[in-house]
């Protein structure tokens, strides 16, 4: 019998699928069971908040990082803090960097928390999610007591942070990290040697360092490949110098040992906590220019320059010089980055944000390539993919 | 300049003099100015040479600048990892140009260029998928350009009798307010009825200058 020449297959992948996590449209085309070509569809979640930004002043502009990548909220008003004081040439105080440091790092758990739950509930694993998310609740308690709210937090500032942290914070963060390394064991207990988890995720998305370098891949991508980069060690900023961590990597360049370099990330930033907790020195959490940073409001029931200032920075904000940066942090999913153009007026002239999943979502059909349908939502949930922050 | 800045921006200008227009400095961070055509060839030495081994491209660009003469400025961010170095390289482009698309040497500026075109409509020559990647179906116009309005000119909703969702051009139920931040002591420069001032006004402007 002639053999009949069979055209692909197309299967719609989302927009709505609960493994998709968010919207994203995945147009497959399949031969059998076999991914052919994958073609992600994004921008279903596209709120151009880059725009947006362009008619804000910089104060204004900064709680839509929060809304870019909403699991790790804090790492993205990071990079925008850390662009803008860049261009202001504005030093931070030694609290200021030790706070943000220490809620940047609970970030980082709270985004690998919830990668891995959502990956594990992906392949089969019902647990960790339930045991996960409650962890998940007791650290966003502690952003909402320095900041007010669980989520959208909107707490760093250029200069600092809004307002320091509550008494006994420290004391209560301090009593939930003696439990969570027994935690994570318990997740790992469920999830390493577990027949199922192992045989969805081991020797599944393979990808060499070089494919990384080629495809512009960051953070737990690039280190699952055996690379140890991380730019809180190669280009630190902040008070990273004075802290100890390591960086985990792998070695296959797979899912699992991906969600392996999240768990062991996960330790370092448990360590990284307590150091923050040890060390945290007294004094002011913002710097003290009222050129820039609001005044306080006792100091603006007595002095008339403190309302003037207050005034001046609420309705018109303060002038950054003209010039531009790509200022990048080392954020839970990878190098999040913020190329910020200034022409000198009291708003960003242009705001770039570079958010790691763009890049590597872009990677999904390369990786994808002769894996089977299931494999590709094992693929997608260890790239860590939230759709706030690959749309904008 | 740092030191390691020197060092590469000297090398670029000696051995790359046709393709680098121009080097400077901002807030510490090295930029490269090349033309169109060069744009592929500096990328590809960028990448291999020895020296300088940006293998990562992280990111592709552009602003807006309406009042040049070739308004947009296409902007290429790279990582080198063996160095821990970054380098800018720009590029001017006009409306009706064509940059030459480097996706053959960095397969990562697939969607970046994409989205360039899509929310600029800078085209590059020789990408292998240019079509539009964050907005709409079908959607017309480039939303970053500095002339498109913040508003857009189409809102959708959802239409009961029809029972799909259609596209009506924007209805702003309140003009879409600008606010202009430039205080009247500095931007006023004559006060209206003060005309015969104004000479006088300027010219001691200028003596406080001087």
């Amino acid at each position: 019998m002639a053999e009949t020449k069979i055209r692909p297959f197309t299967l719609n992948f989302g927009p709505q699928h609960p493994a998709a996590h968010g919207v994203l449209r995945l147009v497959l085309e399949m031969d059998g069971e076999v991914i052919e070509r994958a073609d992600p569809h994004i921008g279903l979640l596209h709120r151009g908040t880059e725009k947006l930004i362009e008619y804000k002043t910089y104060l204004q502009a900064m709680p839509y990082f929060d809304r870019l990548d909403y699991v790790s909220p804090m790492s993205q008003e990071h990079a925008f803090v850390l662009a803008t004081e860049k261009l202001l040439g504005m030093e931070v105080p030694a609290r200021g960097q030790y706070v943000r440091v220490l809620f940047c790092e609970i970030t980082r758990i709270l985004n690998h928390l919830l990668n891995i739950a959502t990956f594990a509930i992906d392949v089969g694993a019902m647990t960790p999610i339930l045991w996960m998310f409650e962890e998940r609740e007791k650290l966003m308690e502690f952003y909402e007591r320095a900041s007010g709210a669980r989520l959208h937090s909107a707490y760093f500032r250029p200069g600092g942070v809004h307002q320091d942290i509550p008494a006994g914070l420290l004391e209560d963060i301090h009593d939930w990290s003696k439990g969570f390394l027994q935690h994570l064991d318990d997740i790992e207990s469920l999830l390493n040697e577990n027949r199922i988890f192992r045989q969805r995720t081991v020797d599944i998305g393979v990808i060499s360092a070089q494919d990384c370098y080629d495809w512009g891949f960051t953070g737990p991508m690039l280190r699952g490949s055996g690379i140890a980069w991380d730019l809180r060690k190669s280009q630190p900023y902040e008070c990273y110098e004075e802290l100890d961590f390591d960086i985990p990597v792998g070695k296959n360049g797979d899912c699992f040992d991906r969600y392996l370099v999240r768990m062991e990330e996960m330790r370092q930033s448990h360590s990284l906590i307590l150091q923050c907790i040890e060390r945290m020195p007294d004094g002011p959490v913002s710097a003290v220019n009222n050129k820039v940073v609001p005044p306080k409001r006792p100091e603006m029931k007595k002095s008339m320059e403190a309302l003037i200032h207050h005034f001046k920075l609420y309705t018109e904000g303060f002038h950054v010089p003209a010039g531009e940066t790509y200022t990048a942090v080392e954020a839970p999913k990878g190098e999040f980055a913020v190329y910020l153009v200034s022409d000198g007026s009291n708003r960003p002239y242009r705001c770039r944000i570079h958010a790691p999943g763009f890049l590597h979502l872009q990677g999904m059909d390369y990786m994808c390539k002769g894996h089977m349908l299931a494999d590709s939502v094992a693929i997608l949930g260890s790239m860590d993919i939230v759709f706030g922050e690959v749309d904008r | 300049m740092n030191e390691a800045l020197k060092e590469m921006a000297d090398l670029l200008e000696a051995t790359r003099a046709q393709e680098v227009l121009q080097v400077e400095e901002v807030v510490g961070e090295l930029i490269v100015w090349t033309s169109k055509t060069g744009l592929p060839v500096l990328l590809k030495y960028l990448r291999d040479d020895q020296n300088l081994k940006f293998q990562q491209l992280l990111d592709i660009t552009a602003a807006d600048y309406p009042a040049r003469e070739e308004r947009f400025e296409v902007v290429y961010n790279l990582l080198s990892l063996i160095h821990n170095q970054r380098i800018r390289v720009k590029v001017a482009a006009g409306e009706e140009d064509t940059l030459p698309s480097v996706v053959s040497l960095f397969p990562s500026a697939g969607w970046m260029e994409r989205e360039v075109w899509d929310l600029y409509g800078v085209y590059f020559a020789d990408h292998p998928d240019l079509r539009r990647i964050l907005t709409d179906y079908g959607f017309e116009g480039h939303p970053l350009r500095k002339d498109f309005p913040l508003t857009g000119h189409v809102e959708l909703r959802y239409d009961e009798t029809q029972k799909r969702v259609v596209y009506e051009p924007v209805k702003l139920t309140q003009d879409f307010r600008t606010f202009d931040f430039v205080s009247p002591w500095e931007g006023i420069l004559h006060l209206p009825g003060d005309e015969k001032a104004g000479e006088q006004g300027e010219k001691k402007k200028e003596e406080g200058a001087s």
